[in-house]
């Protein structure tokens, strides 16, 4: 889960990072309260800054300098309801404004390829860093961390001289690049990026832009980052997905898809858009993966959600049975199919492959569903599911 | 010969007492794996009856296991929030292969017992997130159905479950000399190119079948690695090719950021590579049938 960067600021501040004051507001009454708040320490000034999850948003004129409360209200109205690459503005943060007098980079993320975290860091902030990295790989340190030992003082002198800081200010980067370890190691992230981490000119080094990444496995240890999640913005049908527990995820297509085993579901995502070509480009309208279990509450389940799809025309269901026999599934989707009753109206197509598919076939041919098709062959159901999707 | 596991190997089972790990002890059973033993601290000294008679003695830890048994494998079924713990068990036993099917394991605790493994040198860890690996006919470490197909000269590694049983029902007619599935996660302790590795110096492997999945460059290293190091036809799949950016794709490593870890860069690596990669994975056991019929004519 990716956060906003008002949620980044909160969560530095709990570990002793060094941020600027912030609030976030949802109106420009909220914002212009907040300016008054939090500009009083800072001359008035304050940044309103557009809350999206993408980058590219001070382009876009998502973040403006406010001199006064007034100001910082009209910049909050004009930005609220913006749209940043597709991301619609539902939320700024007023931030206190800063003298800055050098911008740099600091983040810490997960090597995957190497099984351990990376540290980088650089003297030249603010840009991209995709660009720094290709552009001018020397100005850009990139030092290994072992997941076992982390950020200690040995570390940290390390990556801040890797960059080049020196005298005071490495001794300032030195520590907030200490606490910032402490975020990534006790909050469970898989990235924690600070851009830019500026000087102020009054020799303050602080963190004027987070972006924090949180790794869902590790939730259990994490009760309350729960309330962290942007449920707003969900979709309705991953939402309710989501409640019964489905790993669903909503594609723009109109052939329905319900498999088992996230790479089988991936699999038939793509064989299916390839067949699709040929019936005037019909596509997947969903990735569903119900699992090892596939038991009929579980099928019926996903059947609900993919017939509340209104894009959806046809769908395909493709089970390899593993552990599960086919016969469960075959009776899981005759189960369903009653379960759902007239609310089923949509043309399934059925693959059905591995441990005891003969009696899997047999039991849906012999509920002989007017709905149901049943296939030999994945590429063969893909391609029928995308023809029915096409002609209904 | 297969790689990792063989009709020697011994194997015990971490979490064998919980429902998953009876479940899963029965079928390797079945399949004629050597299952030595089972670990649970609180029911050591006991014994698990399994079908037709089976005894199974339970131990108290890893290393006791290992003492009384001369038990060279570990399968760790134990919930994720325990599985650190479990693994870190076994790699301070010293045990030689550890296989960690649980899913949802937090990174950080992957990485952790990863590099803590990597540090003592003695522990090879497959997973998490895996179906584990079988060497049909001689031995099953994981939940990968044995029944799909026979031993034969194919190897096969797959980040996914279900792709393995896929194409393994494909190729069926050919069989397996090993089949190992690395995992979805972001952070596994055995890769492509490990499988890769191993596979080449097999004797009893004649061709590879290589499948990978979006997120991350481990298929664009593994496309290096055979470029430099494999002399044995590699047969490719990719999937995630309809995957949008930003979305994780049920696996929690199967995510596209930004324009990294796209199938369309993967599949090209491999291609550039010399790999022949298949649109689906009917194409991609075809192209593989070929290899093999070609090899024997």
């Amino acid at each position: 889960m990716d956060l906003f960067e008002y949620q980044a600021r909160d969560m530095f501040e709990k570990h002793g990072v060094p941020v600027l004051a912030g609030a976030v507001a949802t109106t420009p009454a909220e914002a212009r309260e907040a300016a008054e708040r939090i500009g009083a320490s800072s001359g008035g000034v304050t940044v309103v800054k557009a809350q999206v999850k993408t980058g590219g948003r001070g382009k876009a004129g998502g973040v403006k300098v406010a001199k006064s409360a007034d100001e910082a209200e009209q910049h909050a109205a004009a930005i609220l309801g913006m749209d940043i690459k597709g991301h619609t503005v539902h939320r700024v943060m007023v931030a206190q404004g800063a003298a800055i007098a050098e911008e740099y980079y600091f983040s810490i993320l997960l090597d995957r390829a190497e099984r351990r975290y990376l540290a980088m860091c650089s003297k030249e902030g603010g840009v991209e860093i995709e660009q720094l990295a290709v552009e001018r790989p020397e100005a850009l340190a990139r030092v290994a961390v072992d997941p076992n030992v982390g950020i200690d003082d040995a570390k940290a002198a390390e990556i801040v001289s890797a960059a080049g800081f020196e005298g005071d200010t490495a001794e300032k980067v030195r520590e907030v690049v200490k606490t910032l370890w402490t975020v990534y190691r006790e909050e469970d992230a898989t990235l924690v990026e600070v851009n830019p981490l500026v000087r102020t000119e009054s020799g303050d080094v602080v963190a004027l832009d987070g972006k924090v990444t949180l790794d869902g496995n590790a939730d259990f240890r994490h009760p309350d980052h729960a309330a962290l999640e942007d449920t707003g913005a969900t979709d309705p049908l991953e939402a309710k997905a989501k409640e019964k527990d489905l790993n669903y995820v909503k594609l723009d297509g109109s052939v329905g898809i319900i498999g088992n085993g996230a790479g089988l579901v991936m699999s038939t995502l793509d064989v299916v858009a390839y067949a699709g070509e040929e019936f005037g480009g019909q596509k997947p309208a969903n990735f569903l993966d119900i699992g090892g279990g596939a038991s009929a509450e579980v099928m019926a389940n996903g059947l609900d959600i993919i017939l509340g799809d209104p894009q959806v025309k046809a769908v395909f269901v493709n089970v390899f049975g593993g552990i599960t026999a086919c016969d469960a599934v075959a009776n899981g989707i005759v189960g369903a199919l009653d379960t759902l009753g007239d609310e089923a109206t949509k043309p399934l197509v059925v693959r059905l492959d591995g441990n005891n598919v003969e009696e899997g076939r047999r039991i849906l041919a012999e509920a002989n569903h007017p709905l149901v098709s049943i296939e030999a062959t994945m590429d063969g159901a893909a391609r029928r599911a995308a023809e029915l999707a096409s002609q209904n | 010969m297969a790689i990792f596991l063989n009709a020697d190997s011994k194997v015990i089972v971490q979490g064998m007492t919980g429902s998953e790990g009876m479940k899963h002890t029965q079928r390797m059973l079945r399949s004629g794996t050597a299952i030595v033993g089972g670990v649970n601290p609180r029911k050591a000294g006991t014994e698990v009856e399994f079908e037709g008679g089976v005894t199974v003695p339970v131990f108290g830890s890893v290393g006791e296991a290992m003492e009384a048994t001369g038990a060279n494998v570990s399968v760790v079924f134990v919930p994720a929030a325990f599985t650190k713990a479990a693994a870190v068990e076994a790699i301070d036993a010293g045990i030689p292969l550890c296989v960690v099917i649980t899913e949802g394991v937090a990174v950080k605790d992957t990485a952790e017992f990863y590099a803590y493994a990597v540090e003592k040198g003695t522990t090879r860890i497959v997973g998490p997130n895996c179906p584990g690996l079988i060497s049909p006919g001689q031995s099953n470490a994981g939940i990968i159905p044995a029944d799909i197909a026979e031993g034969g000269r194919i190897g096969l590694v797959s980040k996914s479950g279900t792709l393995t049983y896929q194409m393994m029902y494909e190729l069926r007619d050919f069989g397996f000399s090993s089949a190992v599935g690395i995992g979805g996660d972001p952070v596994i302790g055995t890769t492509h190119i490990d499988c890769l590795e191993a596979f080449e110096n097999d004797p009893d492997t004649d061709a590879i079948v290589m499948i990978g999945e979006i997120g991350g460059d481990a298929e664009e290293r593994a496309a290096a690695y055979i470029k430099d190091h494999v002399t044995k036809p590699v047969v490719g799949y990719v999937a995630g090719f309809t995957a949008p950016e930003g979305k994780t794709m049920g696996h929690a490593g199967a995510i596209v950021s930004g324009s990294s870890g796209t199938a369309e860069a993967k599949k090209e690596a491999l291609e550039a590579a010399g790999v022949k990669v298949g649109k689906t994975p009917t194409e991609t056991a075809d192209l593989m049938r070929s290899i093999m019929e070609g090899l024997s004519a």
